[in-house]
């Protein structure tokens, strides 16, 4: 009977803790590209919100479209009010799970390249990606980083016909998180 | 006892799983800084003839050719009006994000301007809240045309020039629509009828609605109060915005045929609803010259 208490306050305390070790960040980036023999447009958000949890291997971003910073102002304005719409969508979020996220052994200094799958919600439309990412612990410091593509048309973003020789259908995303810090 | 532990663990693990169901952003996304301006009033520096609450960027410098044809009226023998052009060519450019500065240079009376423009407030969304955007303008306005006027000829530039100051207080009240308040107060040295009144107090108004996300609608109004010539009218004028990438395309209906402050608010003639309507354009192309940052 008292192995059974036992194994209960142990479940116990351990269920409480792992859903308390959480890593995030509030100053992760995200810098998307596009390339045509046109013009180069690229832009870049250095408050990118990101929360991993051990446990699970679930991991969480967020983006603000306002955040995104353009060279060019009126480039930055056409983004905010005739692409995104983000006063319809202010946000970019991403759902998802680092597969064999168990193997990251947060005490030692090692690199993984790990796939991480899920739901990329932007302009209002949800679609399932999938990319490779590098994830490295270097003195107790866990970053990560990683890059995809995706198409605008998957996303319901329009480009008028007049300019679509300045926008690439399709637009490289790379994210970049320098460190994450432990949730209290 | 055993199943009842066994349910206490299940209850527990179960208990975990759904607080994992719910964003985990939510524990960390309370503490954002929500305080977010609001940009994009309107498409343009302009409404059509008034400075609007927008301002250029930093760095960016905005080629402007305006064009004003003749009266719709005149009717076919005119083509309808399209004979007779009136234009101004102007370069603005943004010093700062909050002062912009520009020069023009009118067929009408030859006349050449200078203004500068600054945003005091910026309106603002979420943590705090500023309801309007305020700005000033102020110009300056000089005729370079040759008078042949027996008398009252001017006889130096004094003479020729004019200044103006004006107050932009305006509000962007949904994605789609924008209204501005915009009264000035202008001053002529030497106006063209002897009788006109030197100060020319007017009341505008502007307001943009959009259509669609690269097409508006606008409108551009000023009342003018004080001793004007009979024949001189209110100018009113109703456009559209078009957007292209760097370009701003507003084609619009005025009864004015002057682009400057002094030209449009005391030299304004016809009557816009006995169809003395002009046809005119503003083709605004943005070019970016200095950094941003």
């Amino acid at each position: 009977m008292k192995i059974w208490g036992f194994v209960f306050v142990i479940l116990f305390l351990s269920s409480t803790c792992f859903a308390q070790r959480r890593l995030y960040t509030k100053t992760g980036s995200i810098t998307f590209f596009s390339k045509t023999t046109v013009e180069n447009i690229q832009a870049s958000n250095n408050k990118v919100f990101s929360i991993w949890d051990i446990a699970s291997s679930r991991i969480e971003f967020s983006a603000l479209m306002k955040g995104f910073e353009f060279e060019k102002a009126l480039m930055q304005e056409h983004f905010n009010e005739n692409y995104i719409e983000s006063d319809k969508y202010p946000k970019a979020t991403f759902t998802g799970v680092i597969e064999n996220g168990n193997d990251i052994a947060l005490g030692i200094d090692k690199s993984y390249n790990l796939k991480v799958t899920g739901a990329l919600t932007m302009h209002g439309v949800t679609k399932q990606i999938s990319t490779l990412a590098t994830i490295k612990v270097n003195k107790g410091v866990v970053s990560a980083s990683t890059n995809f593509s995706v198409l605008l048309s998957d996303y319901n973003i329009k480009v008028p016909s007049l300019v679509t020789d300045n926008i690439n259908k399709k637009i490289d995303i790379s994210v970049n998180i320098p460190a994450f810090i432990a949730q209290k | 006892m055993k199943k009842i532990v066994m349910l206490i663990c299940f209850g527990v693990s179960l208990h975990t799983a759904k607080a994992q169901d719910e964003s985990m952003l939510k524990s960390i996304e309370d503490s954002l800084p929500t305080t977010e301006k609001v940009t994009g009033a309107f498409k343009s520096t302009r409404v059509i003839n008034a400075h609007s609450t927008e301002m250029l960027a930093k760095g960016n410098l905005d080629f402007r050719i305006l064009h004003r044809f003749g009266f719709v009226s005149a009717g076919v023998k005119q083509l309808f009006g399209l004979d007779a052009a009136s234009m101004r060519l102007s370069f603005d450019y943004g010093i700062t994000n909050n002062i912009m500065i520009g020069i023009g240079r009118s067929t009408f009376r030859k006349e050449i301007d200078a203004f500068i423009k600054g945003r005091i407030l910026q309106q603002t969304k979420g943590a705090k809240i500023m309801p309007i955007s305020l700005l000033v303008a102020a110009g300056y306005a000089v005729n370079t045309e040759e008078s042949f006027a027996v008398v009252n000829k001017p006889k130096n530039i004094v003479d020729r020039s004019a200044y103006y100051v004006q107050t932009i207080i305006g509000r962007k009240f949904s994605s789609k629509f924008s209204l501005q308040l915009s009264p000035i107060f202008v001053h002529t040295n030497f106006p063209v009828n002897a009788t006109d009144d030197q100060n020319i107090f007017a009341m505008g108004g502007g307001a943009r609605y959009k259509v669609s996300k690269r097409i508006a609608l606008t409108l551009d109004y000023h009342h003018p109060f004080g001793n004007l010539d009979s024949s001189y009218t209110a100018p009113l004028s109703l456009g559209v915005d078009i957007e292209t990438g760097g370009h701003v395309f507003q084609l619009h209906f005025s009864n004015a045929t002057g682009m400057n402050e002094r030209a449009y608010i005391t030299q304004t003639t016809g009557d816009f609803f006995k169809g003395d309507i002009r046809l005119g354009f503003n083709l605004s192309r943005i070019f970016k010259v200095g950094r941003r940052h």
